[in-house]
């Protein structure tokens, strides 16, 4: 009982999190309401006893890739006449209804699942104390997949260079073109 | 006890979310981390088919996840610095260079 008022409680911080982060206009507000709806999947993440990933979601995203989107619109100095106008017109609506048709679509797709009932976080099964915590995955990632660990990096440096290379001034030629 | 469809539901209803925010907003870091909750969307749907099958290769599959979009935010919002220092605006229908 008490494993299904959790649930429902994150799965409607997360929900409504999103919704309002797509709502706003002001980027700074969308991200906060972001950070509040990755705070609720985190806790999503450890009902389905994967502890780790739950924690470097808090960890890495809320507070590394999404200060990094603060810093970003601090950089910007984003001002009112930057922020769009809400505009209520037909295609706007037809979009979110675009959006209601993929999740019943979606929804479709999971009814013809079949989904053993054993599995229910909170039944009375043997999931092991160790599944999903650190050492867990830490043995699993550095024996069976060493190298695409290893190639994280790799990506990692292209980012870092990419990212330097773009956002560098071009002393050259002030104001080229994009 | 929650039935393991639950957090499909959710997931679902979170990249929807996500999918919406990518075609109605015109703000590009609203666009953006829209992109970033369609990943994370993606990422519980894996966590629970891990739990589901009692496999923690799962977990190893949404930690390279995390750090693609690690990659992803560092090199989009460089781009999106770029653009502001040319056109001044954070508005995607501002320079829709390839629409013409």
């Amino acid at each position: 009982m008490l494993d299904l008022i959790i649930f429902y409680l994150a799965a409607l911080i997360a929900i409504g999190g999103a919704i309002m982060m797509i709502m706003q206009r002001n980027p700074v507000a969308s991200v906060m309401y972001l950070i509040a709806s990755l705070v609720a999947q985190a806790i999503l993440y450890i009902q389905l006893s994967a502890l780790f990933v739950g924690a470097l979601l808090i960890i890495v995203y809320a507070g590394a890739i999404l200060v990094l989107f603060l810093f970003v619109i601090m950089l910007l100095n984003l001002r009112g006449e930057h922020f769009e106008e809400a505009s209520w017109n037909i295609g706007r609506f037809t979009k979110y209804g675009l959006a209601v048709v993929f999740f019943l679509e979606v929804i479709v797709i999971i009814r013809q699942l079949t989904l053993p009932e054993s599995v229910a976080v909170g039944a009375d099964q043997a999931v092991a104390e160790s599944f999903g915590s650190v050492e867990t995955v830490a043995t699993r990632l550095f024996r069976e997949y060493l190298f695409p660990f290893e190639l994280t990096s790799v990506l990692l440096l292209v980012a870092i260079i990419g990212a330097i290379v773009m956002a560098k001034k071009d002393k050259t030629e002030p104001g080229g073109d994009i | 006890m929650v039935p393991i469809s639950n957090f499909l539901v959710v997931s679902a209803l979170l990249f929807a979310i996500g999918t919406a925010g990518v075609m109605v907003s015109r703000n590009l870091l609203i666009i953006f981390m829209s992109i970033e909750l369609m990943l994370n969307a993606a990422n519980l749907a894996i966590i629970t088919f891990s739990r589901m099958n009692l496999n923690v290769d799962g977990h190893i599959i949404v930690f390279i996840v995390l750090t693609v979009a690690a990659a992803e935010a560092a090199v989009g919002l460089a781009i999106i610095i770029m653009i502001f220092r040319n056109r001044e605006t954070v508005n995607a229908d501002k320079f829709n260079l390839l629409k013409r």
